[in-house]
């Protein structure tokens, strides 16, 4: 038996990258191909590959501890996983299936390497991304039925900017910023709700109107949001708010100079937020020269280098690395962790699976004739490509760190159920353009008949 | 319909943007942690090495000649020990892996720790409940040398480091006082409670002593460069002393060396004469020139070093000047880097870096990674350094190592004598040199602290290395 792990072991690393290469690379072949039989083969075969990589990590752990309580988890995994894959195909046939598939395979790796981490705690992500992923099933319905969604842009403000100045009021500083909120006995980090909130408010605003003075009034409400952020510590989010909101004035006015400017501030901003905050300059020390301080600041950020080194092209071997050895690795540096147990190849596998993603936002924020929709889409796509770019480039020295999640994979209960309701929104958002060529068929045909 | 087409170039725009992003992002990652894995994987604060460790059993270390310097044995309860069979005699070579690490322990730490073999002989081992064999290092030492100059040093204090100048290959480097490294555990707070005999510092790379007469290589050295390598035309009567700026500069004993030329006065290490030539010397070229031979700068050892120094600058005076050329006053040189040049001369010119790790086996023998065609640094030109095996070789036919004149071999070298501290007399015996002077084999570079005289206590040493080198 011992002799059959390590052959296993030995195998399955080079079996898991072999796997998700060529889910990534089918990933984008699915563009490419409008054949819809041929893209249906596409993901269900993802699909299959999903399984095959979750099943072969847990092999590994259940050698690695021979306990039955991960069969059963092993169990409920696999049931939940298909069971959104098949509910949303049965409940909704024109969703968008790249989107659901690449959430179900980032969230099984989440599920893998979480339960490699910590059993209880992948056990609480479970079960949050289980009610995340049921909710998610009634997103299509709310954003195909309710034509209110781009009315109440003052009901998104009021209620995000009241969500986090009751953090900043009376959240606890943990780590220096004030992120999260307990209330009745349930903790939650509401600025990840408010990133909802906050796009539906831009998308909505500029929906009504890109004259400049609306522009202005538009800019001064993000700024706000922005602001308590900062003033909450929070820098990360409240970059990512930045950011998004600069591309979307972008896209809604047609001008590259509100990113020239959108530049300019934000250098400013990160300038004044050098000087003003000590942690911003703790965490740059630790980017610029980690090593004269590895025993410090820089312990965390060389922790994670020396994963991502360990693990070389194809991992140590799934439950063969020490990830517990990189503070917060489970939120964090869960990217690390992956790479020094998965290898390098994995890592950037996964980072090509998001950009998938990410490029299928874009492409639906690209066919939409309704500006409010595109809008959306378009502010989900950046928000979600941003902070993958600040969770990983942080965790591998390629910027400095700020201390972000990677979406469905990193530990966090509200960051699982705001990127599910996220892809589900975009998911659905594919739902709308398909109506769109529906209802135009149907007036073409229409048109049609009435000649004849 | 316009309108919907930019729309949509602005959306592809900032695709493409963040695609672009993305692919150097992860270029970056992959290439980072590629290129820094050995690195990183040496750093004391990677786990890595624990997991090899729990892994692996540390792998042998081999002296040239196949003898065991370093090996872990494991006893029936699965406790490891690291076994020294030769104790003392390697202790700063091959040094120790707990409590810190040093030597070839610390150097080849990362290959020690893996293991190489295949996987069936994992599974094999993993079946058995046992650890796989750590690779092993067979290093460039040679055990026979090593114990000739282990055993001249006993009773002194001081450093010998033997290697073949045409490849760098270190066949021996002995420091003294020294220490059981398999007893590293019991002996180390009497090691770390000892400030004064400093026994953990390798003397070979880390001593930093006065180079004595051996620095009047760079002195002719630098003589031989600004007069295009004529030496014919030099001559100086020596009266047992020399006086300029307020210095006087005695022979050694105070022996006139009366009238000599350029060879006399290297051979027979003339003070008067070296304090004469270094007066004619530019200053600011020398300068340079002891640059180039890596005074105060950094140098390609193995090993922890410490840099050398030379105290020559603006501030410099005359009088301290003339100190320097005979190579007394502030001057510190390792023996290492006293034999990097001296293998440099040996070598025509080119420095072949000293280096002690040969190869690296798997537990079956199979190759894993092999260390030869080592770097190469100039130090001089051809020319430059066949006229210093010339110098050097006089040293032995008429000089002060005539102890090493024999009829089997040829050799060159030069001695030093080294004055410290205060008291007048108390000396450090070097010598550096090499043999046959045709085409030199191995160099040699010994330092006894406060021994004497070089050609009286050094030279010997290098005989018998010599001898036992072209046995």
């Amino acid at each position: 038996m011992q002799a059959f792990i390590v052959y296993y072991t030995e195998i399955s690393r080079y079996l898991i990258a072999l796997l998700i290469t060529f889910y990534a690379y089918e990933a984008f072949t699915v563009f490419r191909i409008t054949d819809e039989g041929r893209q249906g083969n596409i993901f269900v075969r993802q699909n299959i590959l999903m399984l095959l990589i979750h099943l072969s990590c847990f092999v590994s752990i259940f050698f690695a501890t021979g306990e039955m309580r991960y069969l059963f988890f092993y169990i409920m995994q696999v049931i939940v996983l298909l069971a959104a894959i098949r509910l949303f195909k049965l409940l909704y046939p024109l969703a968008n299936r790249l989107l659901i598939n690449n959430m179900c395979l980032l969230l099984s790796i989440g599920f893998a390497v979480l339960t490699r981490l910590s059993y209880e705690r992948a056990m609480r992500q479970f079960f949050i991304a289980t009610a995340s992923l049921v909710l998610a099933m009634f997103v299509p319905l709310v954003i195909r039925r309710v034509k209110l969604l781009r009315k109440i842009r003052w009901i998104y403000a009021a209620v995000g900017i009241t969500a986090l100045a009751t953090v900043l009021l009376f959240g606890p500083l943990i780590y220096g910023s004030r992120r999260i909120l307990t209330i009745a006995g349930v903790t939650f980090q509401p600025s990840e709700i408010v990133k909802i909130l906050f796009v539906f408010f831009v998308a909505a605003s500029f929906f009504l109107s890109v004259k400049f003075s609306h522009i202005i009034i538009t800019t001064a409400i993000a700024a706000v949001h922005v602001a308590i952020l900062a003033a909450s510590r929070d820098l990360g989010t409240a970059l990512i708010f930045f950011v998004v909101f600069v591309f979307m004035v972008y896209l809604a006015t047609g001008k590259w100079l509100y990113l020239l400017a959108g530049g300019v501030c934000g250098s400013v901003a990160a300038i004044t937020a050098y000087h003003l905050f000590g942690h911003v300059q703790v965490r740059v020390q630790a980017f610029l020269d980690p090593w004269s301080v590895i025993d410090a600041q820089g312990y965390q950020i060389t922790q994670s280098l020396f994963s991502i080194a360990n693990g070389g092209l194809f991992g140590l071997g799934f439950y063969q690395g020490r990830p517990s050895g990189i503070p917060i690795v489970e939120a964090d540096f869960i990217f690390s962790a992956i790479a020094e147990e998965l290898g390098l190849i994995f890592a950037v596998c996964i980072l090509l699976v998001c950009l998938s993603s990410f490029v299928m936002f874009m492409n639906i924020a690209a066919i939409l004739n309704d500006r409010f929709y595109q809008l959306i889409a378009f502010g989900f796509g950046i928000m979600y490509i941003f902070q993958i770019f600040l969770a990983v480039g942080g965790g591998t020295r390629f910027i400095p760190m700020t201390g972000l999640t990677l979406p469905f994979i990193s530990y966090g209960g509200s960051s699982i159920f705001v990127s599910t309701i996220i892809f589900a929104i975009v998911a659905s958002l594919y739902i709308v353009r398909a109506d769109e060529t529906q209802r135009e068929e149907r007036g073409k045909r229409k048109q049609d008949n009435e000649k004849n | 319909m316009k309108k919907t087409n930019q729309f949509k170039r602005q959306i592809m725009g900032v695709t493409w943007f963040f695609v672009a992003l993305f692919i150097v992002m992860a270029g970056y990652i992959v290439v980072y942690a590629l290129v820094n894995e050995q690195e990183m994987a040496e750093n004391t604060f990677n786990d890595i090495q624990i997991i090899l460790m729990e892994q692996n059993t540390r792998g042998t270390i081999y002296a040239s000649d196949g003898e065991v310097l370093a090996q872990t044995k494991t006893d029936a309860n699965g406790s490891e020990s690291r076994i020294y069979p030769y104790e003392n005699t390697f202790a700063h070579a091959v040094g120790f892996a707990t409590h810190g690490r040093m030597g070839i322990e610390a150097i080849a730490n990362y290959y020690l720790i893996q293991s190489s073999i295949s996987l069936s002989e994992r599974a094999g081992n993993a079946t058995n409940g046992v650890k796989n064999p750590g690779d092993s290092i067979h290093a460039t030492l040679r055990v026979d040398l090593q114990e000739i100059a282990h055993t001249a040093l006993a009773g002194y204090r001081g450093a010998v480091i033997v290697t073949e100048p045409q490849t760098g290959k270190i066949l021996a480097m002995v420091s003294r006082p020294d220490f059981a490294p398999g007893q590293i555990a019991a002996i180390w707070s009497g090691l770390l409670a000892d400030t004064e005999s400093s026994v953990l510092l390798n003397r070979v790379t880390q001593g930093l002593y006065p180079p004595g007469s051996t620095f009047k290589i760079m002195t002719a050295l630098q003589y031989l460069r600004e007069n295009n390598l004529d030496i014919e035309s030099y001559h100086f009567n020596c009266r047992g002393y020399f006086s300029a700026f307020g210095e006087r500069i005695n022979c050694f004993a105070g022996i006139a060396h009366g009238n000599e030329d350029f060879s006399f006065s290297f051979a027979k290490s003339c003070n008067s004469s070296f304090a004469n030539i270094g007066i004619s010397l530019d200053q600011d070229q020398f300068a340079i020139t002891l640059n180039e031979l890596m005074f105060g700068v950094g140098q390609p050892s193995p090993l922890v070093y410490n840099r050398s120094s030379v105290e020559l600058n603006d501030e410099t005076t005359d009088a301290e000047l003339l100190q320097i050329m005979i190579g007394q006053g502030r001057t510190l040189v390792t023996p290492q880097h006293l034999h990097m040049i001296t293998s440099a001369i040996a070598n025509d010119g080119v420095l072949a870096e000293p280096y002690l790790l040969e190869e690296v086996r798997n537990v079956n023998g199979e190759i894993v990674r092999s260390f030869g065609n080592n770097d190469t640094l100039r130090l001089m030109s051809i020319s430059e350094a066949e006229s210093m095996r010339q110098l050097m070789a006089e040293v032995v036919l008429m000089g002060t190592a005539t102890r090493l004149r024999n009829s089997s071999y040829t050799a060159a070298g030069k001695t030093g004598s080294a004055e410290f501290g205060a008291a007048k007399g108390e000396s450090h015996a070097w010598f550096t040199g090499f043999a046959p002077v045709e085409n030199p084999q191995i160099a040699v570079t010994i330092i006894i602290e406060g021994a004497g005289t070089g050609g009286d206590y050094a030279v010997p040493i290098a005989a018998r290395l010599f001898e036992q080198y072209f046995k």
